[in-house]
């Protein structure tokens, strides 16, 4: 069974079609990789996942669940989303932590509040996973007090604290200066090695070459190309890919 | 009349100076987040008839809303005029700073960025959630220094409740520089008025203090 299956996603802003017939399954367990150009549609595709944007037509489910249909060519969403809701996850380029809280309180609230778990194993949960994460002193404080790649690594662990079936991640090391960027790969490239079912939207392509079971190369609102990495990477298919992948050569 | 007996007689309106006072920032800091909520409604009837309040009471003088609520029912439907102006007073008061809080509160909550909005959507809060735990805080914050400033304005346009005769300090002070042709009243109530915004600034400065433990 599919966490995710996302089927023939229609989505425009205005006259702009950005996401022509999109379909991505993700398996169990499985890391995918999303890679393309400016504008492809990649962050579209994320926010159309994690219902902050609403798709025009197509199909969404999380764990054969259905999120969203199309009836008559429109889709419609389910009456409510909330149990949908705690199958993923989703970490910003940019954080969005609360600045007005504590580490601590930016990962427990949500657990302790949305879902109603019990204050003291979401607290336990939390130390365990920012102890993980390298963060175990810094619970009490607040995140304009931590480096770009702490915040960033706050997030993940804020995320990661719902227990989702699934992670999405968009450019989370976009927005680092580039010596901060090394300790977020590592983190995440930790959670692929356990398994974590995670889709991942990077410019890094050393990174997605890594820790991928599959790479997606993205371009004007459709797939391209995808497969094993070694494929995408090592024997490109496609010449669009191949023009892309030119740009990341050195 | 010597300064100490004027002092003293002044200071028995000061009482109802502080009522106006407290009572205004009690009503009006919550009707203006009222306004402002149904000024960001995304019903145009509603919007708009929070817009048309704002616009009125902002662009209209304090005095006339003050003459408007305390006689206006006498004239419009022969209710005498309540024998305890307090009400009247206050009414005008709240609703005429309810006005100002709501575009303070709508500058605040339309500079917090929308990311926040995006993460508390995505950890499944609920949109009631949403704003009291992690939009309101910071909007809090953010508008402090603002709400300070009409906060001392409020002190000083206590005084405009003398236009109704409403037994305040300023209007005491008033009458006794009338009858005594004396001009110490004015003096006497100026001090007033700095002490107690001297007063109010260092309060709001440690309120402002206590919350600025994180970097915007
Ligand atoms: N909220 C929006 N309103 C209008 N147009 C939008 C909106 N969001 C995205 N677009 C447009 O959709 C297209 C795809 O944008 P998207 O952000 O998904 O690209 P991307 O692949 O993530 O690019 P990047 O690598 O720069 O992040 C672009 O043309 C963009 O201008
Ligand atoms: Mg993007």
């Amino acid at each position: 069974m599919p966490v995710l299956s996302m089927t023939n996603i229609q989505k425009s802003f205005g006259e702009n079609h950005v996401l022509k017939d999109i379909s991505l399954h993700v398996d169990q367990r499985e890391v995918v990789s999303i890679i393309g150009p400016s504008g492809s549609g990649k962050s579209t595709l994320l926010r159309c996942a994690t219902f902050l944007e609403t798709i025009d037509a197509g199909e969404i489910a999380y764990m054969d669940q259905k999120a969203v249909q199309t009836v008559n060519g429109k889709a419609v969403y389910a009456k409510n989303l909330k149990p949908f809701r705690k199958d993923f996850g989703l970490v910003f380029q940019n954080f969005n932590l609360f600045p007005h809280r504590t580490v601590l309180k930016n990962v427990t609230d949500a657990p302790i509040s949305v879902l109603h778990r019990d204050p003291k194993e979401v607290k336990a949960l939390a130390e365990e996973l920012l102890g993980k994460m390298g963060l175990a002193d810094r619970a009490g404080a607040y995140p304009c007090e931590l480096s770009g790649g702490q915040q960033q690594r706050v997030s993940i662990v804020r995320a990661l604290a719902m227990q989702p079936k699934i992670l999405f991640f968009d450019e989370p090391t976009s927005a680092l200066d580039p010596e901060l960027t090394g300790e977020v790969l590592k983190v995440i490239k930790q959670l692929a090695e356990e398994h974590m079912t995670m889709v991942i939207v990077t410019h890094e392509m050393a990174f997605a070459r890594a820790v991928s079971d599959r790479v997606i190369f993205m371009d004007g609102g459709v797939i391209v190309e995808q497969g094993r990495p070694e494929d995408v990477f090592g024997d490109t298919q496609e010449e669009r890919t191949k023009q892309f992948l030119r740009h990341y050569e050195r | 009349m010597d300064l100490l007996t004027i002092i003293l007689k002044m200071a028995e309106g000061l009482e109802k100076t502080c009522a106006i006072f407290f009572l205004t920032l009690l009503f009006s800091i919550p009707l203006g987040m009222v306004v402002a909520l149904l000024r960001g409604s995304k019903l145009k009837i509603v919007s708009g008839i929070a817009r048309a309040y704002i616009s009125v009471l902002r662009g209209t003088p304090l005095m006339l809303q003050l003459i408007a609520v305390t006689y206006g029912p006498y004239y419009l439907f022969g209710i005498s005029v309540s024998r305890n102006k307090l009400i009247p007073v206050v009414i005008a008061f709240a609703i005429n700073y309810a006005a100002y809080f709501a575009e303070i509160y709508r500058s605040g909550i339309e500079s917090m960025p929308v990311g926040q909005y995006e993460a508390a959507e995505v950890l499944g809060y609920t949109k009631v959630q949403t704003f009291f735990k992690i939009i309101l805080p910071q909007v809090i914050r953010r508008i402090l220094p603002s709400i300070t400033n009409e906060i001392v304005t409020l002190v000083k346009d206590t005084s405009m409740a003398f236009t109704v005769s409403y037994q305040e300090m300023f209007t005491i002070g008033k009458q006794i520089a009338n009858s005594q042709t004396s001009f110490v009243p004015f003096i006497v109530a100026g001090v007033f008025y700095y002490v107690f915004n001297a007063i109010v600034s260092f309060v709001m400065g440690r309120v402002e203090k206590a919350m600025s433990y994180y970097k915007i």
